[in-house]
């Protein structure tokens, strides 16, 4: 299976008639069980693009498909992590979770069930009845990633799930996402502000530039996935976070003189 | 070396979080019942014109016992009780629709806010010819007067639903059906609520209105009724029962409330 991103442009119209255009041309593809980040400075289509291959938002030109679907399937299955995290806040966390479920027709008992199997994976255990409203921040993202990971989805879509989050809190989120990846395996695209982030969590990043959102380079990481943050790998480590860096830097500098 | 003296530092905001002891909401009721029995024990007052509290509660007694009070409110809160309940389930559901659709929106919400401003009152005359002055006419200007604002409050609180939930619940799979029932509806609820303790208000005046106007029966024909024979201990113990109605009416859509928005 592959999901294949094929010569997305995006252009928005604002109320003035004005035109701007997020994207312009993407082409790549996800392979299976491949873990592909997205950076970019602010502002280059990043959540733009993430929204287009979940379904949220359609191309100006090009499409988004996927290959290798087993033919009795009709629609792949998109697992998405919102930024906002999106909990329903009226759904106890065991609910939350076990929402895609039930929009998929499992029966009660088994959906509950699975819920509860991805709960435990995201360490919620002890708060299945409890509201959104109850948990902490990193506690409601994880509620969220388990949301997305309960449907086992085809391809699993995070825009910057840990950006709401202090330094602590995500540097463990980050550890823990890498090691359910490791077990579920997903093929998945995430996007994030943070260099080291997309270092340590990627098989391949793709860097954007921004007016308008072009791929500007796409780096494959060459490092084993476990234990990329030892000493072992520092220096490589650093080398990518660099490159990467660099491909950003006057980008950024520009997108922050313009505000 | 003398001692440093200690300067604690207070919490300044500590009067926000003041607690307030369960008997305190009924201190206000209390006084002024009090009061008011004095002012008429001291006869400053004719009882005429301002009937002693207890005057009332014994009269109220009586009129359960011997009269038919009771017949009174049962026909009054089978008329409001009616009335209110289909105001309010058409209000949720075309409230839902103008919300969700935008072809519906588009048409249906001139219409909306055109009747809205109508005073409700002012259409009884008007159904009354219509409808005749049976029980259907009153529970009619009842429904009416409780639609309004259960239709614009619940267009605004669908209007309010976060869509990110909605695109949530759209990336799960969810149906049209299952976003109305499942996002939009419990997203809405709390602004529905207001709605639904506004037109609480309303439905009572427009019960008294339309018994007053037409009506053998009920809460608002008996204290018509006794104004006119100058009975005012009686005329009052209507007034009374009004107040409570309200008040029970009140608290039972608050109870709802708590029941069905646990997560507020
Ligand atoms: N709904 C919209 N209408 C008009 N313009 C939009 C809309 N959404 C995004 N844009 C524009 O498209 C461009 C890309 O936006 P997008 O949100 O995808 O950026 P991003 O890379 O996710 O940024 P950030 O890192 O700050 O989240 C921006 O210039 C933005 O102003
Ligand atoms: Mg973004």
């Amino acid at each position: 299976m592959r999901v294949v991103v094929d010569g997305v442009s995006k252009t928005f119209r604002d109320k003035k008639g004005k035109e701007v255009t997020a994207l312009s041309q993407i082409d790549f593809a996800i392979n299976k069980e491949e873990f592909v980040v997205l950076v970019g400075p602010s502002g280059c289509g990043k959540s733009t693009l993430l929204n287009i291959v979940g379904g949220l938002l359609s191309p100006t030109e090009g499409g988004v498909y996927f290959e290798g679907l087993s033919a009795k399937q009709d629609d792949p299955r998109l697992g998405i992590v919102f930024q906002e995290i999106a909990l329903f806040p009226w759904r106890t966390v065991i609910d939350n979770i076990a929402f895609g479920l039930e929009e998929m027709g499992v029966g009660k008992k088994e959906r509950l069930e699975k819920a509860k199997v991805y709960l435990d994976m995201v360490g919620l255990t002890g708060f299945e009845q409890a509201y959104p409203k109850q948990l902490s921040g990193g506690m409601r993202q994880r509620a969220g990633i388990a949301r997305a990971l309960a449907i086992e989805p085809d391809l699993l879509l995070m825009d910057e799930p840990f950006s709401a989050l202090d330094a602590q809190t995500r540097t463990l989120m980050q550890e823990e996402l890498l090691t359910i990846w490791s077990r579920t395996r997903l093929s998945t695209l995430y996007v994030t502000h943070n260099i080291s982030e997309a270092v340590y969590l990627a098989d391949r990043v793709v860097v954007l530039s921004r007016h308008p959102g072009r791929i500007k380079e796409i780096i494959p990481i060459d490092l084993p996935k476990a234990g990329r943050d030892s000493e072992e790998f520092r220096v490589p480590f650093d080398d990518y976070v660099k490159q990467i860096w660099n491909l950003i830097r006057q980008e950024a500098e520009d997108a922050l003189k313009e505000g | 070396m003398a001692e440093p003296s200690k300067k604690y530092i207070k919490n300044k905001v500590a009067f926000l979080e003041t607690k307030v002891p369960g008997y305190a909401s009924l201190l206000g009721i209390a006084v002024i019942l009090l009061l008011w029995e004095l002012i008429c024990r001291l006869e400053w007052v004719s009882p005429l014109f301002l009937p002693a509290p207890t005057a009332i509660l014994t009269t109220g007694w009586e009129m359960i016992t011997q009269g038919d009070l009771l017949q009174n409110v049962g026909a009054s809160l089978y008329r409001i009780v009616l009335g209110f309940l289909l105001g309010a389930s058409v209000g949720i559901a075309i409230g839902l629709a103008l919300g969700f659709s935008r072809w519906a929106e588009a048409i249906g919400s001139p219409i909306v806010y055109s009747l809205y401003t109508i005073p409700k009152i002012a259409l009884l005359p008007l159904i009354v010819l219509w409808l005749g002055i049976g029980e259907l006419p009153k529970i009619t200007i009842i429904a009416l007067g409780v639609f309004f604002p259960v239709v614009i409050n619940t267009y605004s609180g669908v209007k309010n639903v976060d869509a990110i939930l909605i695109k949530a619940a759209v990336s799960f799979g969810a149906s049209h059906m299952s976003v109305i029932r499942k996002v939009i509806l419990p997203g809405a609820l709390p602004v529905i609520f207001a709605g639904l303790k506004l037109a609480a208000g309303t439905s009572l005046l427009l019960l008294v209105a339309a018994e007053m106007i037409a009506a053998k029966q009920g809460i608002g024909s008996m204290v018509l009724h006794y104004g006119n024979l100058m009975l005012t201990t009686k005329l009052m113990v209507g007034v009374v029962v009004l107040s409570l109605l309200g008040l029970l009416f009140n608290r039972g859509l608050q109870w709802l409330e708590n029941r069905l928005l646990p997560w507020k």
